[in-house]
């Protein structure tokens, strides 16, 4: 039930001498969605390829379907049971919707024709358009239903909306909800929509410089951090970023924020010894979470 | 059932979801033994994450809420349904709990506790017994 289909430990990997990954830790359960976020060049990009064996790491180990990642023949195993959705979306362009299915088929033993009649009936896809008169989201919706009636149980999409309509989105997070409903795959996608990532998934990870900052249940981190908002007569005093459980600390004039999880009543109890004039506790969104993680202070 | 979801709020989805199917039970939208849209249905005409809908019918079943038969569904159950009952006991506990604790913080002993929560109960019985007389 909880197997972890993908787990990274202490994940490292320099270009040239520039960090882009410093110890990366990731674990994503079987049956999960994950949105993976981050600013750019936080390190999304080369943790997808290290995944998918297309870069191999400085330091750390990867593991996939429980399974250690060490060698070229273990990658190829692992690869054959993960579908990829990348930007650059490599299809070929002499053929059509129809033509690029019938072609796909018979590399996969286990190809699903239920499957790939559900997909083209959810995404309208036009069987007889050539794939460079696809549009962007079509295109995208092509390599998802390739990759899903190929029967992969996880799924690795690198920014599968980025430039896409909402309505095309929609579709395309339909089928995502449709696909985990099956309990048959598991999603790990980049992502830069906190929209898209708050509606879908049910994890997330947000890296930051090399490293995940946050990783958990979204549910889970709504319940646990909380904004806390004091107003006092003059300056916060300098005690209040002494207290122990705080994770970030904004200061303005009279006021101060501190974004807090864990033990917060504690923490609560002690801002209300400094005399602050008003408390007020708010729940925290995923903005929040990810804006106050990747900024710093 | 009209279920609205906010994913940008700070409220945990399930808890969203949890509130909304709980509401549509008080207002009679659904009713004892009718069955819920399954996970899969919810999941998709709302676009949301299926392990978050599966959560909230766990929990409204841990509350007595709603029954799972399994290979049929998700019903809504019975007001007698027996983790319903369970729900209940729970919660008057807490109550009591508290009140207790006040009790005992006016230096009541075990005793001098029992009375009272005796006598008030008894006189709750009578208040109940002659309000049934008149209508």
């Amino acid at each position: 039930m909880n197997e972890q289909l993908i787990e990274t430990h202490g994940l490292s990997k320099s270009y040239r001498g520039t960090p882009a990954l410093r110890g990366l830790n990731l674990a994503v359960p079987r049956g999960s969605i994950c949105g993976f976020l981050g600013r750019n060049g936080a390190g999304k990009t080369t943790t997808l390829k290290l995944l998918l064996g297309m870069l191999r790491p400085d330091a750390g180990e990867i593991r996939l379907f429980g399974e250690a990642v060490e060698t070229e023949a273990s990658s190829i195993a692992a690869r054959r049971r993960i579908g990829f959705v990348s930007e650059d979306k490599e299809l070929y362009p002499f053929m059509n919707v129809g033509q690029t299915i019938r072609f796909t088929r018979p590399f996969f033993p286990g190809w699903r024709r239920d499957l790939e009649e559900r997909y083209l009936e959810l995404f309208r896809l036009p069987l007889g358009k050539a794939v460079p008169k696809l549009s962007k989201g079509m295109r995208t919706q092509l390599m998802l239903l390739l990759a899903m009636a190929r029967g992969a149980e996880l799924l690795l999409m690198d920014e599968p909306t980025s430039g896409l309509d909402p309505a095309m989105t929609e579709d395309i997070l339909r089928a995502l909800a449709d696909s985990a409903a099956s309990g048959e795959t598991t999603i790990f996608f980049s992502s830069h929509q906190l929209a898209e990532v708050e509606q879908i998934c049910d994890r997330v990870c947000i890296i930051d410089e090399g490293q995940a900052v946050i990783d958990g249940e979204l549910d889970e981190l709504k319940s646990q951090y909380r904004r806390i908002l004091l107003v006092f007569d003059g300056l916060p005093p300098r005690e209040l970023s002494g207290l122990t459980g705080i994770d970030h600390l904004r200061q303005r004039g009279r006021t101060a924020s501190l974004l807090a999880h864990g033990d917060v009543d504690t923490l609560v109890e002690h801002a209300r010894s400094l005399g602050p004039n008003s408390v007020e506790v708010r729940p925290v969104t995923l903005k929040e979470l990810f804006l106050d993680h990747v900024r710093g202070e | 059932m009209n279920l609205r979801i906010n994913f940008s709020s700070g409220v945990p989805i399930y808890l969203q979801l949890m509130e909304q199917i709980k509401h549509a039970v008080e207002t009679g939208a659904i009713r004892a033994g009718e069955q819920l849209p399954t996970i899969r249905k919810i999941a998709e005409e709302l676009t949301m994450n299926p392990n978050t809908v599966a959560r909230a019918y766990r929990a409204l079943e841990r509350e007595g809420i709603v029954e799972v038969r399994h290979g049929l569904g998700v019903f809504v159950a019975g007001p007698q349904s027996s983790a319903a009952k369970t729900a209940e006991i729970r919660k008057a506990g807490e109550v009591l709990r508290s009140a207790m604790e006040k009790g005992m913080a006016l230096d009541l002993s075990e005793s001098e506790l029992r009375r009272v929560f005796e006598e008030e109960l008894s006189r709750l019985q009578e208040k109940a017994a002659t309000t049934k007389r008149q209508t």
